[in-house]
């Protein structure tokens, strides 16, 4: 058992080692800053999807995340552009406010199971990019452009995160953001997961009326844990439109959010740190292909057939059967 | 008004033809199809290189349509899905290789016809305009033909061999296994039906809204959108869901006009709550 968890606090250790050390130091050694935009794009998209994984633990598909990214995106924005709002206290609004919308939405269709909810959550997400098109507040298909880069954060006249607009490589702080909210993120989610909400999740997810019966309150559950969710996608949509500085209706799709569950499927839907591989896996695949040229998605949705046909549990099922060998 | 009616109708009878593919393919393997739009827009471009690029009968292009992608349908059956289902721990997984697969054709129309939008001669001509209604005549033309597939459909699936035994299927799977319906090969010609249909709709429709390589996606979610109205799996579900869509889309654009582009999101929120007070759609089975 010791030996078990010591090997557990070195893994973690030597995972934040590479991803605060050991990545920033290869990128500046070897001098390719644009793959600090990619990393912190996994690092956020791989945020999104871990909400997605928490859905598919209570056992339902998830393909409305993209509305809630969009969502989030749209709040930090619109805070920042219309009410003079620091960038840095919108992201817990735009998790709250994506958290709030997912309770008074999750109650009705959280109801529905199997392909019903991964239907409903798909036309949930033409729903936002639609409701983007449509509300006034919202700019319609010009989107909202030009949001200023994060400005400082000091708490009690200490300043913890310097303004990034008068960082020479602000690349650098949105990656050494991105990849502290991932490491938060999935600790939260590991964290849950291991708790005794964690094992009733996974109640629901193999059978809800047998868990109904012996006490546990479904409703409340599936709720919390939707909730939960939607607020890692509403943080993530919020960073993203900092970045990129701007936010339109096509910022998320239905193709962005199939792919969060096609994250969560690759990596492994019965492993926490599934959602985090499978991002990287797919994302970096996606831009090593881009060479290829035309064949790009030709070969790229020809891999992810074999790769399911290889190993339908994912890939992190690879490490559990070679475990079970030894 | 007449008018509006009379496009409801043609327009329903096209989307109940492309959600009973659908809904077939559900029924029977529980696999969510997500590349049926794709499916649909493979079949529109057969049907445009057999009938407009070499010139032959548009019966022909239609049944180039419908026989290609039944053909593509059992093979994706037979070495796709059934060995993710078998080796996989979780049903879902199946989603991902039906996303997948919806990729690999989105990548195989662009690499083979491109993206341009592609249109064909009219089959045929004029315009039929009595008692306020006026509707081109390759529109009532289609209409028609779809009707007689959706009846032919529904005809074939209730008094044939190969009809009972998919219903048979689509009830139970253990039991009908059981009572020695020889499961893989049904679930492989339904996989094959739901495709063919696919096509034969894409066949059809080429002829008056053209196709693109674009539009699978939309068409997906409009197939999903009819399913959902009318219940996963149920074939009376599909035609009602696809009718009711169909009506919907021709009196939103009549009446919600001048508020702008907003008759797909007043649907979505009729959807949602009518889907909050029936989880199941009108007549679909429980938890599908």
């Amino acid at each position: 058992m010791t030996r078990n968890r010591s090997m557990k606090i070195a893994s973690v250790a030597a995972f934040l080692a590479i991803v605060f050390i050991a990545v920033p130091a290869a990128i500046s050694l070897s001098g390719r800053i644009d793959l600090y935009y990619t990393l912190t794009s996994v690092a956020l998209l791989s945020i999104a999807s871990a909400g997605v994984w928490l859905t598919f633990y209570i056992g339902r598909i998830n393909i409305g995340q993209g509305a809630y990214a969009l969502m989030g995106g749209y709040v930090s924005a619109i805070l920042v552009m219309n009410h003079g709002w620091s960038f840095w206290p919108t992201i817990p609004v735009a998790g709250l406010l994506c958290a709030a919308a997912s309770v008074l939405i999750g109650l009705p269709i959280l109801r529905l199971r199997g392909v019903y909810f991964a239907m409903v959550t798909l036309t949930l997400t033409e729903v936002a990019r639609l409701l983007a098109l449509a509300l006034p507040i919202t700019n319609g298909a010009k989107g909202i452009v030009s949001i200023p880069l994060p400005g400082a954060l000091s708490v009690f006249g200490l300043t913890i995160i310097p303004d990034f607009a008068t960082l020479q490589n602000s690349r650098l702080a949105f990656y050494l953001l991105a990849v502290t909210l991932m490491v938060v993120c999935f600790a939260v989610m590991y964290r849950l997961v291991q708790s005794r909400i964690g094992k009733l999740c996974q109640s629901l997810q193999q059978n809800e009326e047998l868990a109904s019966s012996i006490g546990v309150n479904i409703a409340y559950l599936r709720v919390i844990a939707y909730a939960v969710s939607s607020f890692f996608g509403g943080v993530a949509g919020a960073i993203f439109a900092a970045i990129s500085q701007s936010i339109y209706p096509s910022s998320f799709t239905v193709t962005d959010s199939v792919n969060f569950m096609l994250n969560c499927f690759l990596g492994g839907l019965g492993y926490v740190f599934g959602p985090m591989l499978g991002t990287l896996v797919l994302y970096f695949g996606w831009d090593l292909l881009f060479q290829t040229g035309r064949l790009q998605l030709l070969i790229y949705s020809g891999l992810m057939i074999v790769l399911m046909l290889v190993l339908p549990n994912g890939l992190l099922s690879l490490a559990e059967t070679t475990r079970k060998k030894a | 008004m007449e008018q509006v009616i009379a496009n409801g109708l043609y327009l329903g009878a096209q989307y109940a033809l492309i959600a009973l593919g659908l809904t077939l393919i559900f029924a029977l393997m529980n696999v969510l199809n997500f590349a049926h739009g794709q499916m649909y827009v493979l079949g529109g471009f057969i049907s445009y290189t057999v009938y407009g690029q070499l010139g032959l009968p548009f019966v022909v292009a239609l049944l180039a349509s419908g026989a290609t992608l039944a053909v593509i349908g059992a093979l994706m059956e037979k070495f796709l899905f059934r060995t993710v289902i078998r080796r996989s721990h979780r049903e879902e997984s199946t989603m991902l290789l039906a996303a997948a697969t919806a990729f690999f054709f989105d990548a195989v129309i662009l690499l083979l016809f491109g993206e341009k939008q592609r249109g064909v001669p009219k089959i045929v001509k004029g315009v039929f305009n009595e008692a306020g209604i006026i509707i081109p005549y390759d529109r009532l033309v289609v209409g028609a033909l779809a009707i007689v597939f959706i009846a032919a459909f529904v005809l074939y699936m209730q008094y044939s061999r190969v009809g009972r035994a998919m219903r048979a299927l689509a009830q139970d799977r253990v039991a009908a296994q059981l009572m020695g319906v020889r499961v893989d090969r049904y679930s492989m010609i339904g996989f094959a039906m739901g495709a063919m249909l696919a096509g034969v709709v894409g066949g059809l429709l080429v002829t008056i809204t053209g196709v693109n390589s674009g539009i699978g996606g939309p068409i997906s979610i409009k197939a999903f959108l009819m399913v959902m109205i009318g219940g996963a799996g149920v074939v009376g579900g599909a035609i009602a869901g696809g009718f009711i869509l169909g009506m919907m889309e021709s009196v939103g654009l009549t009446v919600l006009r001048e508020y702008g582009d907003v008759t797909y999101l007043a649907i979505f929120a009729a959807l949602m709550v009518f889907l909050s007070i029936r989880p199941n759609g009108l007549m679909g089975k429980p938890w599908g």
